[in-house]
């Protein structure tokens, strides 16, 4: 091979790997509103066998979100240096005990946290402080939330998935959500959960 | 053999500036209130101090009224010295709140925290308000301005303070020392690493 055609391949290689990476950040000038598809990105599987349980995960080191096993997703960006998010973080798991003591919603809601900027030790440290009881990922290099459109924490995103693999955000917010209960019957209510349709 | 293509280069250029932009996740307890100065030089400064020497005693005037000297903790505690460039900026902002929930990885180590920056009081007093209650202490390095800062050798030619930490032991000599880019977080880990190697 020529040295022309291998700066000529290395060129397009370097464009592609460009392109590959303005892709998957999405480079979002928001956060997903209602109505959107999530950003593609790609999280590794966490090592927990609760988590994957809990996910309905199978095999595989990396998954979408639309891949777990539930109507209704969750999404909590947070840090564990963010006050407002440490100062939540009880009425947050309170949310998840709601959900798994309710039959009719056990299985159909699942809430996982996405820790911006957050190493694995420092999300280890988050669950570990205030006893996180649902799954928690780090996204230590920032990739998830820009792909999130940088927003500022905690920020709640509501993911419906369909029995045909599609899925639509239905809620979007910034900051606090006002209490367990009332967060949890606004998820029902957009959602579309309370019209029945589950997965 | 010949130089690589400008277009290459170019190419490679954008591929580095891309990865290396400095994402920020600003916690909306602060609401609008961050200033965001943009990307700055990494390191701006000269260290004048070495880990296996004594750290240098300073006084400062504390948030909260009082006068801590490093040297009342000689023989008693360990120190770690958190220095923070400016209050109301999106990365300092986010580095106190993180300590401020592990006091007991401090404490396992027998060691104390001093937040400090080059900030007067009354600001300080309104930005940490934001962060809640803060179980160590804050102190003002405004005036002379930036002298502990300048002692250590972290502060940077515009007057405010490397992102820096700092840990000394009980015999007051300096046992680690970390100036790390001033855009970035570091990682807690690193911080409870050091402290860990403190009791070998």
């Amino acid at each position: 091979m020529s040295y022309t055609s291998k700066t000529i391949r290395m060129a397009t290689l370097a464009m592609a790997y460009s392109l590959a990476f303005l892709a998957t950040l999405s480079f979002a000038t928001g956060p997903p509103q209602k109505g959107d598809v999530l950003p593609n990105i790609s999280i590794p599987v966490t090592p927990r066998d609760a988590d994957k349980d809990y996910l309905g995960l199978k095999g595989g080191e990396f998954f979408k979100i639309p891949q777990i096993k539930a109507t209704v997703v969750i999404i909590e960006i947070f840090s564990m240096y963010c006050p407002y998010c440490q100062r939540e973080a009880p009425e947050v798991s309170r949310l998840y005990t709601l959900i798994e003591n309710n039959p009719a919603l056990k299985g159909k809601i699942k809430l996982i946290g996405l820790g911006a900027g957050n190493t694995k030790f420092e999300v280890e440290v988050f669950r570990k402080n205030y006893t996180v009881p649902f799954p928690l990922f780090p996204d230590e290099d920032f990739a998830f939330h820009k792909g999130f459109g940088e927003v500022r924490t905690p920020y709640f995103i509501g993911v419906r998935i369909n029995a045909d693999g599609t899925h639509q955000v239905f809620y979007s917010k910034l900051g606090g959500f006002g209490g367990a209960e009332q967060f949890l019957q606004s998820v029902v209510q957009l959602s579309g959960l309370n019209k029945g349709g589950a997965q | 053999m010949r130089r690589p293509g400008i277009g290459m280069i170019i190419l490679l250029s954008i591929s580095i500036a891309l990865m290396s932009t400095t994402a920020l996740a600003r916690s909306e307890a602060f609401k609008n209130n961050i200033y965001n100065p943009g990307h700055l030089k990494p390191v701006d400064s000269t260290l004048k101090v070495k880990v296996g020497e004594p750290a240098p005693d300073f006084t400062l005037l504390a948030i909260a009224g009082n006068q801590i000297t490093l040297s009342q903790f000689r023989g008693k505690k360990n120190v770690v010295l958190s220095f923070v460039p400016a209050a109301w900026t999106p990365v300092c902002s986010d580095q106190w709140p993180g300590y401020n929930i592990v006091k007991d990885l401090f404490d396992t180590h027998d060691a104390v925290l001093l937040g400090i920056t080059v900030d007067n009081i009354p600001t300080l007093f309104a930005w940490t308000n934001q962060m809640g209650e803060l179980w160590f202490p804050v102190l003002s390095d405004f005036w002379p301005h930036g002298a502990v800062a300048d002692t250590y050798g972290v502060l940077r030619s515009d007057g405010i303070s490397e992102r820096a930490i700092f840990i000394i032991d009980k015999g007051g000599i300096i046992r680690y020392i970390n100036v790390g880019d001033i855009n970035i977080r570091p990682p807690l880990e690193g911080l409870v690493g050091a402290l860990e190697k403190l009791r070998r």
